[in-house]
């Protein structure tokens, strides 16, 4: 009993709970489905908050650690082993902070085998939550797996026209990188004899040749999970066809595995080759923001351009993560939570748009300010905050990012040149061009077409929905402290073991 | 005095200032929150009095820094992020600087809050949308707050976050009818001109963010404190380091303060309400480049040459749009151009290092360009009342004319539509004529004196920017001219402008307050002994910060009777070409006779516009599409992924099925192909038993690890 009630167990698991309970109901009770899984989320949330109430800031190691042999067959030691640092535990609250949002957003939306999507969404949350809180290369790696199989029937069932399409793809593309994470975790765990990250850490050893394809192995997975440019092929499929909440927590939660297996694994597993392979990745990282603000820029379909958006919104992450520097890393961390607000909220305000009119198409749009006046400032504060205008959370993301990929661009620095940071700047530019077409497409300019004088505003459930991650846009915008002060001694810490790093290559 | 005995007794004034930024914050949320029944009325008085007691409350920190003997005082606010070694408290800065910033924005920003809530009555009515005149207030109230942000910050960072703030409320507010195009039939120009206006301010802002980086990583600070002096003097001695940063930080004023190349958006910024051009895109956000450069003064100094880069660009701005002002009908659009122009004065002022001249021209600018655009608002809204009466209205009832009017496309702001104004609307007129005298660089009008200032500046320094002023002064003085005798004199062009009405009293008030300005402002740098009590004042700033004395000229006579006489030519050359022989309903504008090509070229802004298009915007649109369509569609999503790896791998697959004709693979590869082919026969499988025994599956896989763990 004691067990189940570790934080980090109680956490992870409550959502099996309301599974549980969803198996006992029908396809046909809707309501009850409905309110079991979004109180289930909701508890979970309120653990998270508990667990954030216990969490010390000033200690940079994991804490609530759960250590317990789990499987030993001929020499693997694989354990069960969770904890949470400052690297982890906003993802953690973002994840328990979006998925009752999620629910909520599909009242409405979802009207066709309600249990079942319940089921598969609880379990995709729980399954987000061993991701980030595993501290096991094996228990990650089941917990990484696992995300997939929920992910898939949410969209392969309740996805658009071309659902399966979208749904195997995004299950094959993100598979065959995983494999290759696999055996990058297997090799390490039999040569280490153990796969538990913090011993694997402390032992460290690894030659710089070896690091390096090993450190490519595990980024074939992330790379493909961020996506990174150009990796980012089943990203659009995935997202148009994935029903509203699917997206939402696709973009919010699912895409920021990636990321955090970065910082999580990359890093400290492999620090030389992190170095030495810093510049590619911030190369990669800038394209993908370039190239993915270009063409999100030429999109027709709303949701088509937010899913590019996140191909150069996640490419700042990266460029921030690979900066190895105390800015460029913190907020990167910042930034993938930031990320998963507004992207989060974009999604949300898309879907409310398309349950009234049943398209996304720009050209069906136009003038709606004068009609759905609440829904438009809403838009239009999600979108700034999306392009980073200072006072809101995507700013303070993108100039720690910006700043420390400056710093780690100066002589001696790991990127060697300020351009990436130059580059990646002027997407801040590019940003503000694709977001502005697409609000004033949507929102300016006349009324052309019939059916959207008729269109209704928010009603009070959706603002329900939306309001929470407005509260959170502001705060991190306007008093982001409290953030950098949950994330920072970790990154500190996680930093201090890189310089020596640098100093191996550079001689 | 009270006020000077309570800072003497304890009573920090100081400590209020954080209130210039919530004064206004809180403002903006009482209408946002309550005003959705309140009628114009109290909107408009909740806004302007939160506008005016700001200005109180910059009132106070004037008195404040003269208990304080002029001595900047640092107020810390919060902490606002920390990361590293990168700290950022939000602190408030109140130096001599910042101060004159901030009575300028609160005082100009007070008057035209006023005017607007007289001035916007109508314009809702006219755009047949009662409920914006909230939303006006709201925008304009949220446009003070960021503008204190920006003025007040002790740090780079947080100006930039008013700089953008600021940005914002410019969208906003020149987009503010986003369905209509500005002759208010419906359509979408004034939203693309917001949208061009926060585009090419986030180029500007490109070059702050970058200036901003090289400033931390090298002085390992963005507080203006640990920077001026200390940090900045002690610098490595690195040239290029200085060039960078100040190159950057000039794109940034480029940006914001409309300076070439980036000043194309500021004259479609005339698309937002006049209140708004007089406020935000003449008096006081467009100003905030050269706030900027004067904050950084140190920098500008440390290396010899960043200084003549700035200056020209300043003056080039300056000659280059008067010369457009010279060509245009709508009288807004002579004023936008006549506000580039001004600002290229200011800029290539602070760029010479007359930063004291650039301030003064900033602060007298603000007086008589808000009262010109006010003015102009006054006009266009007369002739627009002459236009159209409204029904119900004020005092417009009466005075019917004929209905056709209505149904015609009709531009009140077009001068060939007015003339002969200033007997129907005199109190407009007269004040009008003020702001022109002051723009002009006439004797004693407060524009005389600043301008004089920097031309006396460049002339010392820098000959060739003094000719390049001279010059752009003297079409100034034309352009003016010319305005005014199309729109006040000769005979009413248009019937609209014959039953042309004054406005109410709470538009003209704020004009009489600024054409006083416009007239006395002046004084408050008198050139002469015992005068210069504006750069005195700067100076306790300024001098702290680059630690060096500054130099003031003496007043040169012959700076100031060539300039007057040249004013004076430009005046009769216009009145030779506009004013004799008035211009009839219908005629062709003289000058466009007179110069041909020469005209069409200033009229159409010698084509930046098309140029930009061509270069920029048309290429950038192309590269899009192709990398969304081409390359990343056809190419990347359908032949390289569908075609090169899906269908490769069926064909494999098929490969090892038929000839090989192994059971298991045989049937997972099928299995794959056909998903993707037939997904409604599969899914019609997922839907009976598969979901469930997977979710099983999984679910008890799950339940058996727990279980062993919690049980062994």
């Amino acid at each position: 009993m004691d067990f189940i009630l570790e934080p980090l167990n109680l956490v992870t698991f409550f959502p099996l709970v309301g599974v549980l309970l969803l198996l006992l109901l029908k396809n046909e009770q809707k309501k009850i489905a409905r309110w079991v899984a979004l109180v289930t989320a909701l508890v979970t949330f309120g653990i998270s908050l508990w667990v954030l109430s216990m969490f010390d800031a000033s200690n940079p190691g994991l804490q609530f650690m759960i250590e317990e042999d789990w499987i030993q067959v001929a020499g693997w030691k694989i354990k069960y082993a969770l904890g949470m640092d400052g690297i982890s535990i906003l993802l953690v609250l973002l994840t328990t902070f979006l998925t009752p949002i999620a629910i909520l957003s599909t009242w409405k939306a979802i009207d066709e085998k309600v249990r079942d999507f319940q089921l598969f969404f609880l379990l995709l949350e729980m399954g987000m939550l061993g991701v980030f809180l595993a501290q096991d290369l094996f228990l990650f790696y089941v917990f990484w797996e696992f995300t997939l199989v929920p992910m898939y029937f949410l969209i392969g069932i309740w996805g658009g026209e071309k659902r399966m399409y979208a749904a195997i793809k995004f299950f094959l593309y993100t598979m065959a990188g995983s494999i290759l994470m696999l055996l990058a975790i297997l090799w390490l765990g039999i040569r280490q004899g153990t796969f538990f990250l913090p011993e694997l850490i402390a032992k460290g050893g690894i030659p710089a040749d070896v690091q390096f394809w090993l450190f490519l192995a595990f980024a074939a997975a992330f790379a493909i999970k961020v996506p990174m440019w150009p990796l980012h092929s089943w990203l659009p499929d995935a997202h148009v066809q994935a029903p509203t909440a699917g997206s939402v927590i696709l973009a919010g939660v699912l895409l920021k595995m990636g990321t955090y297996g970065f910082v999580r694994f990359n890093l400290p597993l492999f620090p030389e080759a992190a170095v030495q392979l810093a510049p590619t990745m911030a190369l990669l990282a800038v394209i993908g923001i370039l190239y993915g603000a270009a063409v999100s820029y030429s999109q027709t379909d709303v949701k088509k351009l937010v899913a590019y958006s996140s191909v150069s919104h996640l490419g700042f992450v990266i460029l921030g993560i690979f900066a190895l520097n105390e800015q460029g890393i913190a907020g990167g961390i910042l930034q993938m939570v930031n990320h998963g607000i507004s992207t989060g909220a974009l999604f949300l305000l898309i879907g409310f748009i398309y349950e009234r009119r049943h398209t996304r198409d720009f050209d069906q749009f136009g003038g709606l300010w004068k009609v759905v006046p609440v829904y438009a400032v809403i838009t239009l504060i999600v979108s700034l905050s999306s392009m980073g205008l200072p006072g809101l959370n995507g700013f303070v993301g993108e100039f720690a990012i910006l700043l420390g990929a400056w710093g780690a661009g100066t002589a001696g620095g790991p990127l060697g040149t300020p351009l990436f940071a130059a580059f990646a700047a002027a997407g801040v530019i590019l940003a503000a061009v694709y977001i502005l077409f697409m609000f004033q497409k949507m929102f300016l300019g006349p009324i052309t077409v019939e059916e959207n004088k008729n269109i209704k505003d928010l009603n009070w459930r959706e603002l329900l929905v939306i309001v929470p991650l407005l509260v959170f846009i502001f705060w991190i915008g306007l008093y982001p402290k409290p953030f950098f002060d949950l994330i920072g001694p970790s990154v500190s810490h996680l930093v201090e073991m890189l310089p020596t790093a640098v100093s191996t290559v550079l001689h | 005095m009270l006020l000077s005995e309570a800072t003497t007794t304890g009573f920090d004034l100081f400590s209020l200032v954080p209130w210039i930024v919530f004064i206004p914050v809180i403002g903006l949320l009482v209408n946002l929150i309550f005003g959705r029944k309140w009628n114009e009325r109290i909107i408009g008085i909740v806004a302007s009095s939160a506008v005016a007691l700001t200005f109180v409350v910059s009132v106070l920190q004037l008195i404040a820094l003269q208990g304080n003997h002029h001595e900047a005082h640092v107020v810390p606010f919060v902490d606002w992020l920390s990361i590293g070694q990168f700290h950022l408290p939000w602190e408030f800065r109140v130096d001599t600087l910042s101060v004159t910033m901030m009575l300028v924005v609160s005082g100009v920003g007070t008057l035209i809050h006023i005017y607007a809530t007289g001035y916007m009555w109508f314009d809702v009515r006219y755009k047949e949308d009662l409920k914006s005149y909230r939303r006006f207030f709201i925008y304009m109230n949220l446009f003070i707050a960021m503008m204190m942000i920006l003025v007040s910050g002790n740090s780079y960072l947080m100006l930039f976050v008013g700089w953008e703030g600021v940005g914002l409320c410019s969208f906003l507010l020149i987009g503010f009818w986003f369905d209509r195009n500005p002759d208010t039939t419906f359509g979408d120009k004034n939203a693309f001109a917001g949208k061009k206006a926060f585009v090419a301010n986030r180029v500007g802002d490109f070059g702050f963010l970058m200036a901003m980086f090289l400033t931390f990583w090298n002085f390992k600070t963005l507080s203006f404190t640990e920077l001026f002096p200390d940090a900045v003097a002690h610098y490595s001695g690195d040239p290029a380091l200085i060039w960078w940063i100040t190159g950057f930080m000039l794109l940034g004023v480029a940006g914001k303060s409309a300076q070439i190349p980036l000043f194309v958006w500021l004259p479609d910024a005339m698309a937002g309400p006049t209140p708004v051009s007089a406020l935000i895109h003449a008096a006081t956000m467009v100003t905030a480049g050269v706030y900027l450069v004067t904050r950084s003064a140190p920098i500008f100094n440390a290396v010899e040459g960043v200084h003549i880069m700035v200056a020209t660009v300043g003056a080039a701005t300056a000659l280059f749009a008067a010369t457009i002002a010279v060509g245009q009908h709508d009288i807004k659009k002579v004023l936008a151009y006549s506000t580039v122009s001004q600002l290229g004065f200011m800029v290539a002022a602070v760029g010479m290092g007359a930063y004291v001249a650039g301030m003064f021209h900033l602060v007298t600018h603000a007086f008589f360009k808000a009262l010109l655009f006010l003015g102009a608002g006054s006009v266009i809204l007369a002739v627009e009342r002459g236009h159209h009466p409204l029904i119900g209205g004020h005092e417009d009832e009466h005075e019917p004319h004929d209905d056709e009017d209505h149904h015609e496309l009709f531009d009140p702001q077009d001068m060939r539509n007015m003339g002969g104004l200033r007997k129907r609307i005199p109190w407009t007129y007269w004040t009008y004529m003020m702001g022109t005298f002051a723009l002009m660089g006439l004797p004693i009008f407060a524009g005389f004196w600043s301008k004089d200032e920097i031309l006396l500046d460049a002339k010392l320094e820098y000959p060739v920017i003094y000719w390049v002023l001279v010059v752009a002064a003297f079409l100034t003085a034309f352009y003016m001219g010319r305005q005014v005798w199309l729109v006040f004199f000769g005979k009413p062009r248009h019937h609209a402008s014959e039953v042309a009405k004054e406005s109410p009293w709470s538009m003209l008030v704020p004009l009489l307050v600024l054409a006083f300005l416009s007239v006395f402002g002046g004084f408050m740098n008198w050139p002469f002994e015992g005068g210069h009590q504006f750069g005195h004042w700067l100076g306790y700033t300024i001098e702290k910060a680059t630690g060096h004395a500054l130099h003031v000229p003496a007043f040169d006579w012959g700076v100031a009777i060539p300039a007057t006489l040249l004013a004076l030519l430009a005046i009769g050359i216009s009145w030779l070409i506009y004013g004799r022989n008035p211009l009839k309903t219908g005629q062709q504008d003289p000058l466009e006779k007179a110069l041909g090509p020469i005209f069409k070229g200033m009229h159409n802004k010698w084509y930046v516009d098309e140029i930009y298009d061509f270069l920029i915007l048309r290429p950038y649109q192309k590269l899009a599409k192709f990398f969304a369509e081409t390359l990343d569609w056809n190419i990347w999503h359908d032949w390289f992924h569908e075609k090169g790896i899906r269908d490769n791998f069926q064909k494999f697959t098929r490969f090892l099925a038929d000839p090989i004709d192994l059971g298991v693979i045989d049937r997972i590869a099928n299995g794959l192909a056909s998903t993707v082919k037939n997904s409604g026969e599969i899914l019609s499988r997922l839907q009976t038993g598969f979901i469930r025994n997977y979710a099983l599956s999984v679910f008890f896989g799950v339940v058996v690890i727990l279980g062993y763990l919690i049980f062994r």
